[in-house]
């Protein structure tokens, strides 16, 4: 890998993203800085897979703004929690894996130079031998991997990962954590969403806890309490279809981003059904 | 035997315009048929078809039996119906072959009542079953034409083109390509479908895009493979159907598309990928 351009800040400023009206994130302020590594953890329905969503612009915010400064799309790379792949196109894994390639090789240019390149990513991830493999004929882990390899082809400032390590065996997972501190070494922005809380502990300095709202944002230590836990469960999960119009303006959003990533404490008295 | 095989194509040039109208055909829509078939578009090209009729139609009623008007006719409503349905399937919840369905039952509905409007129904079994022993030099131009202008379109799009059929995701978060590239691909399924219909008819232009790439899935793994593979059948299946119809007294649009239906289900039965008479005697199973 050449040495990494700096990673990417991402800004929420009174971000709501959802669907058919229904906020699954609700007025989300703060910052993830440039060369962090952050956790996203909550509840099923919490928003975490819809906000990266929101980040790679694959879903348009209801209110509110992404502020990806500087940062093109194909400086974001984004491992889907299921990938739109259509497993039964006849492709090997090679092919898969050097689709990210695409920022340096484009439609038209040579792959013979980056081939061991893509070699090389396929070895960091335990896929070595693979390579003319069909991708129909891989288990899910293993697609999961090679997924992971095409992610680490991308050499992209900012990465998002959604459920990286599920349905990975342990060892496979401890290779794949290797290689996430190797990013943020290098200085990129890991996002990624996770449901083990240990995991999360001893490997993610700093964690964002989502439950439709950020219920607590900051070091993990900090953040994965008890009490901030418990919170985030009570947060309901339901799509209420009478959910009045929210009325919270746009204004007192971007307040709440002057303070920071924990500023999301205006008032919410309005009634919504969502603090049940 | 030589002399069996050449001796009409030797003897008349209506046969050799035939055969070149043919080559023409199965060198650009067989390789487009095969991206078609493998994105499971397979009865969108047939769809598409129908909605090429209106355009035909009012160029027919414009012109008559023109072949540069009604071609003009169906390009502009094939692309209207392809543009519109892809843009319905990208940016509401309808799917693409829903979006499809709605606009190409508008589009043929409204063909039949143009068609019905005036001209008799030979004039409709022509546009149906074509004209392929009657090829002149426009209609040859235009079959050269299009599958010189898809064979360079499928080669400058062709990574892309891969990758939005394996994980389009992926590529509209790298990059704007996804779109245009969609788009590209439709309309070159139009470009031939078009080309194939006001020349040799919509049977024929259907039949040489889907069945040889149906066929070569049980001979070819990979793109790599299929691509030719596909162009050798359809170019099997033309000579075969022209030298039936000649020797037969055949109409030549459907024998030419029969002779494709024999080359799949033969290697539905025997092909080596997936055929059906491997699956009855497997091989023992391997160590690892």
């Amino acid at each position: 890998m050449r040495p990494p351009a700096p990673g990417g800040t991402l800004g929420f400023r009174g971000l709501t993203l959802g669907y058919a009206r229904h906020p699954a994130v609700h007025h989300l302020d703060g910052t993830i800085p440039a060369g962090s590594l952050t956790a996203v953890v909550g509840p099923n329905g919490a928003g975490k897979s819809t906000l990266l969503k929101g980040i790679i612009g694959e879903i348009a915010p209801l209110e509110g703004e992404v502020a990806r400064a500087g940062l093109a799309r194909r400086d974001i790379a984004y491992l889907p929690q299921a990938a739109e792949i259509d497993r039964a196109f006849p492709v090997g894994v090679f092919d898969l894996v050097a689709m990210g390639l695409w920022r340096r090789v484009g439609p038209w240019r040579s792959l013979t130079p980056h081939r061991a390149a893509v070699e090389a990513a396929l070895a960091a991830v335990g896929l070595t031998g693979f390579e003319r493999r069909p991708i129909g004929t891989l288990s899910g882990g293993q697609l999961r991997r090679a997924l992971f390899a095409r992610v680490l082809l991308q050499d992209a400032r900012v990465i998002l990962l959604d459920e990286p390590f599920a349905a990975i065996d342990a060892r496979t997972t401890d290779e794949l954590l290797e290689l996430v501190h190797g990013w943020h070494a290098q200085g990129r922005t890991v996002v990624a969403v996770l449901h083990d809380l240990d995991q999360v502990a001893r490997h993610f300095p700093s964690t964002l806890l989502l439950a439709r709202e950020a219920v607590a944002w900051g070091a993990t230590p900090e953040v994965l309490t008890t009490d901030n836990l418990r919170r985030a469960r009570r947060l309901c999960e339901a799509w209420d279809e009478d959910a009045s119009v929210c009325r919270a303006a746009a204004d007192a959003a971007r307040h709440a981003h002057d303070q920071g990533p924990q500023g999301h404490d205006h008032p919410h008295d309005h009634p919504h059904g969502h603090a049940a | 035997m030589i002399d069996f095989l050449t001796a009409p194509f030797v003897e008349f040039s209506f046969m050799r315009r035939a055969l070149a109208g043919c080559v023409a055909l199965s060198v650009g829509a067989a390789p487009v048929g095969v991206f078609l078939t493998l994105r499971r578009m397979s009865l969108m090209s047939e769809a598409m078809s129908h909605a090429i009729l209106p355009g035909a139609a009012v160029g027919f009623l414009w012109a008559g039996l023109s072949l540069p008007a009604m071609t003009l006719g169906g390009l502009v409503a094939g692309l209207a119906v392809a543009l519109l349905s892809g843009f319905v399937a990208r940016s509401t919840v309808l799917r693409e072959d829903a979006s499809l369905a709605a606009f190409y039952l508008i589009s043929l509905a409204a063909g039949v009542l143009l068609i019905s409007a005036r001209g008799s129904s030979i004039d409709l079994l022509h546009i149906l079953f074509g004209t392929v022993l009657a090829l002149d030099d426009d209609a040859l131009v235009l079959l050269g034409g299009i599958a010189t202008v898809t064979l360079i379109g499928l080669a400058v799009a062709y990574r892309p083109l891969v990758m939005e059929c394996v994980d389009p995701l992926f590529l509209r978060s790298v990059g704007r390509a996804s779109g245009p590239v969609h788009y590209a691909f439709l309309a070159l399924v139009v470009l031939n479908l078009v080309g194939g219909f006001a020349a040799l008819g919509t049977l024929l232009a259907v039949g040489l895009m889907l069945l040889p790439a149906i066929t070569a899935r049980f001979w070819a793994l990979d793109l790599t493979g299929l691509l030719p593979a596909a162009v050798l059948l359809a170019l099997s299946a033309s000579v075969a159907g022209l030298l039936v119809s000649y020797y037969a007294s055949l109409p030549t649009g459907p024998a030419i598309v029969l002779a494709a239906g024999v080359l799949y289900l033969a290697s539905m039965l025997l092909g080596p990928r997936g055929g059906l008479v491997w699956r009855l005697f497997p091989a023992r199973h391997l160590e690892a």
